[in-house]
Order: C-alpha cells, then sequence, then structure tokens
C-alpha cells in the first residue's frame, strides 16, 4: 500500500533526481516539472470529459426511466469517443455576417482559465501541480476570467440569441461571483491561510462541512451556477435560446466551449472536496482515489440536480442571488467571526 | 518565484491544446462550400434589424452593485488571512466597513436596482 500511496510523488522524484544527475538548472528542472504537471492536468481534462459525458447520459437515462447510451461498445461506454470522433470530422463553419477575429479565437480563450485553474487543485497528497501562498485568490481570478470569451463568443456571432445569451450569462456570472467568493471565505478565516496545502492540513481532524455547512450549500448553488448548469442554464436554455453564445458555432470550435464547460464542472467539485470535504484526506486507500471518489461523489450531486429540477426564470435567478445567497453568506461570515473570536 | 513560471507554462499550455485540435480537425474536416451555409441561424428565416443594439438597463445596474462588491472582497481576504492575530480592533473595523456596505446595498434595494423589469 505504501508504494502505491506515494506513487505519483516518487515519480516526480525520480524525475527531478535524474534531471538533477544529467545537471539541468534549477529553472530549466523546475519549468520542465511544471510541463510535465501541464501535461498530466490536460490528459485528466480529456479523461474526465469522455468519461462525465457519459455517465452524465447515463445518470440522465436513468432518472428519466430510460437506458440512455447503449449501443456503441459494451453498456455503450464507447459512445463518447464516438462522438468526439464524428466532431472531429465536422466542418468549421464561420458565417459570412460575424466580426471574425473574436468569433474564432473566444473557444481558445474559453478553455485556457480551465487549465489554468487546474494549477492549484490537490491532486493527492503532495500533488498539487502549484502550490502557490495566494492559492484561493488565484481560483477566483481565474474562474471569472471565462465571462469574457463568452461575451466575445456572443457579441461577434452577430446572432440575437447568441447575443442574449451571453448577456444573460454575464448576469449570472456576475451575481453568483460574490456569494461564491464570500462562502470561501469562512473557510479562509478558520484556516488562516489562501494555500491550498494548508486548507487541506487543517482539515486532517474535522472537514469543514461541519464547521461551514451553511457556506458549502452556498457554495454548491453559486458553482452550480457559475459553471452554468440546470438549473442555471439560462445563458443556452435549448427551448428559448438554441444554444445561447454558441449558436453559431459547429465542429471542434464548439467542441471546445463543450469540453470547457465539464472542465469547470469538475474544477468546481474538486474545489468543493478541498474546501468542503476535506480534500485528499481518508483511511486506507491512497489520498489521490479519495480525493477522486469525492469529486466523483460531488459531481454526481451536480449532475442529480441538473436532472430534477426545472429551469428558472431570470428574474428568479437574479433573486436568489442577490436577496437571499448575498445576505446569508454576509451573515455567515459575521457568525463565523464571532465564534472564532469567542473561541 | 518558480510558481509563477510554471502559471506561464500552464496557460501556453492552455492555448496549445485548443489550437492543435483545432488544426487537426482542419486537416481532417470536410469544406463543403454553398452560400446558405454561411447565414445567420434564425430558425430558418432570414435575419431581419439590428443584432448589435442597445441592451437593458437591469444589466447596467446589476454590473455596478457588483463592482462595490467585488472592491469589497479584495479588502476582505487579506483581512480574513490574518483575522486570527489581529485582534478587536481589526475585528470591529470591519464589521463597521461591511456595515457600511450593507447600508449601501439596502438602498440600492430600496431604489428597484434589483428588480427585473
Amino acid at each position: 500500500m505504501g508504494a502505491l500511496q506515494n506513487l505519483f510523488v516518487n515519480l516526480a522524484l525520480f524525475f527531478r533526481e535524474s534531471m538533477v544527475n544529467i545537471g539541468f538548472s534549477q529553472l530549466g528542472i523546475e519549468a520542465t516539472m511544471d510541463l510535465v504537471a501541464g501535461i498530466g492536468v490536460l490528459a485528466v481534462i480529456a479523461i474526465s470529459a469522455l468519461v462525465l459525458i457519459y455517465v452524465e447520459r447515463k445518470v440522465a437515462g436513468f432518472i428519466q426511466v430510460r437506458l440512455g447510451p447503449n449501443r456503441v461498445g459494451p453498456k455503450g461506454t464507447c459512445q463518447t469517443v464516438a462522438d468526439a470522433l464524428k466532431l472531429v470530422g465536422k466542418e468549421d463553419i464561420i458565417p459570412d455576417r460575424v466580426d471574425k477575429v473574436p468569433f474564432m479565437i473566444a473557444p481558445i480563450l474559453f478553455f485556457a482559465p480551465a487549465v489554468l485553474a487546474f494549477a492549484i487543485i490537490p491532486f493527492g497528497e503532495n500533488m498539487i501541480p502549484i502550490d502557490m501562498n495566494i492559492g484561493i485568490f488565484y481560483f477566483i481570478a481565474v474562474c471569472s476570467l471565462s465571462t469574457i470569451p463568452i461575451i466575445m463568443a456572443g457579441w461577434s456571432s452577430n446572432n440575437k440569441y447568441s447575443l442574449l445569451g451571453a448577456m444573460r450569462s454575464l448576469a449570472q456570472s456576475l451575481s453568483y461571483e460574490i456569494p461564491l467568493v464570500f462562502s470561501i471565505l469562512g473557510v479562509v478565516m478558520i484556516t488562516g491561510s489562501l494555500q491550498m496545502s494548508d486548507i487541506v492540513a487543517a482539515q486532517s481532524d474535522m472537514w469543514f462541512i461541519v464547521t461551514q455547512p451553511i457556506a458549502f450549500l452556498i457554495y454548491l448553488i453559486a458553482g452550480a451556477a457559475e459553471t452554468n448548469r440546470p438549473p442555471f442554464d439560462l445563458p443556452e436554455g435549448e427551448s428559448e435560446l438554441v444554444a445561447g453564445y454558441m449558436t453559431e458555432y459547429s465542429g471542434m470550435r464548439w467542441a471546445l466551449f463543450f469540453l470547457a464547460e465539464y472542465a469547470h464542472l469538475f474544477i468546481v467539485s474538486a474545489m468543493a472536496t478541498t474546501l468542503f470535504l476535506g480534500g485528499w484526506h481518508g483511511p486506507i486507500l491512497p489520498s489521490y482515489i479519495w480525493f477522486l471518489l469525492k469529486t466523483g461523489f460531488m459531481i454526481f450531486i451536480l449532475i442529480w440536480v441538473r436532472w430534477t429540477f426545472p429551469r428558472i426564470r431570470i428574474d428568479q435567478l437574479l433573486s436568489l442571488g442577490w436577496k437571499f445567497l448575498l445576505p446569508l453568506s454576509l451573515l455567515n461570515i459575521l457568525i463565523t467571526g464571532v465564534v472564532l473570536y469567542i473561541i | 518565484m518558480y510558481e509563477f513560471n510554471g502559471i506561464v507554462i500552464f496557460f501556453i499550455l492552455g492555448l496549445l491544446m485548443p489550437i492543435g485540435a483545432l488544426i487537426g480537425a482542419y486537416i481532417l474536416a470536410p469544406t463543403k462550400s454553398s452560400p446558405q451555409k454561411y447565414l445567420t441561424y434564425e430558425c430558418g428565416l432570414d435575419t431581419r434589424g439590428e443584432t448589435w443594439v442597445q441592451f437593458k438597463i437591469c444589466y447596467f445596474l446589476y454590473a455596478l452593485v457588483f463592482l462595490v462588491f467585488d472592491v469589497e472582497t479584495i479588502f476582505l481576504y487579506p483581512w480574513a488571512v490574518t483575522f486570527q492575530q489581529l485582534g478587536t480592533f481589526a475585528f470591529v473595523e470591519m464589521f463597521i466597513f461591511i456595515a457600511i456596505l450593507i447600508i449601501g446595498f439596502v438602498y440600492a434595494w430600496k431604489e428597484g436596482a434589483l428588480e427585473w423589469f
């Protein structure tokens, strides 16, 4: 078990030592290690998207009392691979009336912040790609970056559905970012650090979901809204806006939006695990297995919510964010402060 | 400072992967041109009128309120990190700061900035 426990850490150490033996400079070693970590993260994004799309469709099928994908491969497990191959062979259509340059680079810029956010996720014991001392702050900054490509895509498409979808998405992201940020603040107050490794280490005795239950609920709701997932999927509500800001996209450009959305789903669940569910802490099994189990559970909850609740109206959405979640998150900070002060 | 080099590497990788995917699709995907394909989608009808028009004023009001609270978070995070060492003065002071913001928030609420009409 010991060998499995530190499998990835030992691999990294081995790489590092062999590079020292070859005679790399300090900067070269760090850069190479980051490059390896980055390629690992890209692999995680690609594989998790393949698995998550299948799981989502299968869970949706069972919730709606049907079978879900069951034709390609055993139990339909190869369905996503077939879909991905189909997407590669699709034509990349750029309509005449669009604003070409923003239209073409928006999917690329939408994908990049997702990769950046993965840099601070603690996948296991000593398994953080980049352990920054301003980890949480960096996470919030990177997460709010994705609104800019959305407005670029919506505006440059020169399509009414796209523009409406982008506007709604912007309003939604702005409204739910504040409860999200304030809910994380409670955890930071207890830990006294913005570094991800410190936050996970502080949860070795007790998970923060026990001490911060309100913050956890606020984080979950705001996180679902930030990722534009139902019941908060107004930006791309199929029945009214076709596909929102993605309406004019096709082929690989559309696939990039889709891939980035699943990457965001993984990030939100992974951060919920790290901040509230004790990160990689757990008995017997290796730390990264525990991390994946908890993250998988969080993703399952988000999928469950998606296929259970109907979509809400935009005025309800904004009221929920501003008039309920924001005062509640401020109250949570006040209670946390008072309790910490008394203790 | 090595950690910030890492972020640059992650950013470059994050740009390279979608660009690589697009180049791959460019090589593999077919191109069959026809004029109807490049029209703006509007449920099969010809699109009418301007798309790039003024937007609803509600969005702007929400953005204004957002700006206030987003600036507040910049002050709140350093405070939260050192909260347990600072003592009573910082504790009371920050809640006075939040209270002033809440007064502004209640004012915006009463004036109807948070209503969707």
